[in-house]
């Protein structure tokens, strides 16, 4: 019986000062030119809180805004703030970078983040008056130190300064004097994945209603790897995670494939509930400090705004199949072999049309495929072109060579099977997985039947070998069958009483509609 | 261009001379394919690589261009290339690396 997505969450952290301080584009061109007139520039380049929650991809991304309203709105959002937008969406939020510093120090378990008890004392009442915010974590942040004992540890001891408006308001102390895995920097980076992912489980059990002691296992699929010298990327943020979000019953492990790792991690989490090893398992991912203003240089150049200031988060729920959630069809997933090649035509082949062919499904039998959703907005200007535009195109194109599609209807599939990209260029996040909640909502209101969801990953990143890598599945609208099949050698079912008799009341709804 | 890849460029036209080297480039975009062009023969616009200031001016070539295209085989071509050429800005490829070229390569 195949499991099904239950739901998801998907938040953002607006972080202006942590794209200067810990961006690897901006490190390198301290270490390589640091009197640059990029790095001169840049502080006038970054968003306001506002603007950040007013820019349309990221109204998408949290929920309030949908793909189709990103696409009415042309193909540059940037210049287009929104008129009234929230910071709270249906699937989750946009955190401003003050609260996220506490929310950080709730995550950090080895007394290693120290914030000036000033800015702690300011921030807090509005941390407070977050939604998700009860006694029990408001009880982790700690009052603050004394702004001299921060520069103190900064400046002699090796500590990795946090910024607010360019101000120095804390730190993050190194956990090792030696190892370079524990440094402040790394702790830094580390703390803000675990965070990010901790928010969207606290936002996911918020959105699901699922309880937080239901969860079985959480699966993290970040790419950061959390570990000393002897073991570097030792890993289990996942448990760490689960641990800030409080979900005592379940157990946690990571899986890294670069870019790909979050639809390797749900076909992982699809089997593990489908065998009945687990009921229900969490797809979780943090974001990346290190990409943030990864392209500001280009932005700045065009006089554009640092669009790449989001740190990034999401959470899926896989669950045993409830008869009306989409399943997930574990049969029929595709994926890049060692052998397959590395041409995009190989690629597409193993990925889109080989688990279509399995299933004697067309490339048009798919109503939307989410692949990397990177938004144009950010990589365009930088020359990186429109990636999710790109994906489509070949996919069609691919369609063309089947002899499934006439080359002169490239454009119109792509606009029709495809969406533009909302989400931020945080690597792993893009990846296939942002539109799942919109996957979700689209299956169960009848406006789409059939999803496939495509991750990729550049494993040569890593030097440690030349192949690309990417897998993908397809998400279905539940048959109504899965859930009933243990009840039914016992008799009827509570799930197909209570379906036959939602299919006579729809049936008489019709029948009135029809009079 | 990725800062390994630069260097080993460098490597290849001190090994082989510069005149027997011919870099071809897969950009999907004319832009990107332009940089990396730029690249291997002004040298690195970003300043960033190991390619900074110098001046390779080495044949460059997309593997859309006719003038490659036409050396290999066809089979591969059909096999490796041709769907990409279908979603590719080929002409303004072209455009592009025909610029860099009458500009900056020497060989």
């Amino acid at each position: 019986m195949n499991s099904v997505l239950k739901g998801s969450s998907f938040v953002l952290v607006h972080a202006p000062d942590m794209l200067i301080h810990g961006g690897t584009t901006q490190t390198t061109e301290r270490i390589v030119n640091p009197d640059s007139e990029y790095l001169r520039k840049l502080p006038e380049h970054l968003r306001s809180f506002e603007e950040a929650v007013a820019y349309l991809p990221n109204q998408v991304y949290i929920g309030n805004k949908t793909p189709t309203d990103l696409a009415a709105a042309g193909d540059v959002w940037f210049d287009k703030p929104l008129q009234s937008a929230s910071r709270f969406g249906s699937f989750g939020e946009i955190m401003p970078q003050d609260e996220f510093y506490l929310l950080l120090q709730t995550c950090d378990v080895f007394d290693l983040v120290m914030l000036d008890k000033d800015f702690v004392k300011e921030t807090l009442p509005r941390f407070e008056k977050h939604p998700l915010v009860d006694a029990e974590l408001l009880a982790l942040v700690r009052e603050g130190v004394d702004i001299s004992e921060i520069e103190k540890a900064v400046n002699n001891e090796g500590a990795e300064g946090v910024y607010q408006n360019g101000k120095l308001i804390g730190c993050v102390k190194k956990a090792h004097d030696i190892d370079v895995n524990l440094n402040a920097e790394v702790i830094f980076e580390n703390l803000i994945s675990k965070a990010s992912c901790a928010l969207s489980l606290m936002h996911f059990i918020k959105t699901t209603g699922v309880e937080k002691s239901a969860i079985d296992l959480v699966l993290d699929c970040s790419e950061e790897a959390v570990g000393d010298m002897n073991q570097r990327g030792g890993g289990n943020l996942a448990k760490a995670a689960a641990e800030s979000a409080g979900f005592v019953n379940a157990s946690g492990a990571d899986i890294r494939a670069f870019c790909a790792a979050p639809v390797h991690a749900l076909i992982h989490a699809a089997a593990l509930v489908a065998s009945g090893t687990y009921e229900n398992v969490v797809v979780a991912a943090g974001g990346s400090i290190a990409k943030l203003g990864m392209n500001a240089k280009d932005h700045v150049k065009k006089d554009m705004k640092a669009l790449e200031d989001m740190v990034g988060g999401f959470a899926a729920l896989i669950s045993k199949n409830d008869g009306v959630s989409p399943e997930i069809l574990s049969e029929f997933t595709g994926k890049h072999n060692v052998g397959t090649g590395s041409s995009p035509q190989a690629v597409i082949t193993a990925l889109v049309t080989e688990p279509l062919d399995k299933m004697g499904l067309k490339i048009a039998d798919i109503d939307k495929y989410s692949v990397e959703m990177q938004n144009p907005d950010i990589t365009k200007p930088a020359g990186a072109g429109d990636v999710p535009q790109a994906n489509y195109k070949m996919i069609a194109a691919l369609g063309v060579k089947r002899g499934e599609l006439e080359r002169a209807e490239i454009n119109d599939f792509t606009a029709k099977h495809g969406m533009p990209g909302w989400a931020p260029t945080q690597g792993h996040i893009p990846s296939g997985v942002p539109y799942l909640g919109f996957a979700r909502d689209d299956i169960m209101s009848g406006s789409i039947k059939r999803s496939m969801i495509v991750g990729k990953g550049s494993l040569f990143l890593g030097r440690m070998t030349n192949l690309f890598d990417g897998v993908s599945f397809i998400l279905q609208a539940n048959s109504g069958a899965g859930a009933d099949a243990p009840d039914e050698q016992a008799g009827v079912s509570e799930h197909a009483v209570k379906r036959l008799i939602a299919e006579s009341l729809r049936e008489l709804a019709r029948s009135m509609g029809a009079e | 261009m990725d800062l390994e890849n630069q260097k080993r460029v460098k490597e290849f036209a001190e090994q082989y001379g510069p005149e027997n080297v011919i870099v071809i480039i897969g950009a999907a975009e004319a832009e990107a394919a332009g940089l990396a062009a730029e690249t291997v023969t002004a040298g690195d616009p970003t300043y960033a690589g190991p390619l900074t200031g110098v001046q390779l001016g080495l044949a460059v070539y997309h593997i859309c261009e006719e003038a490659v295209k036409n050396e290999v085989d066809e089979g591969v071509y059909d096999e490796q290339i041709s769907m990409m050429e279908m979603v590719l800005d080929v002409d303004e490829i072209v455009k592009e690396m025909e610029t860099i070229r009458s500009q900056y390569s020497k060989y």
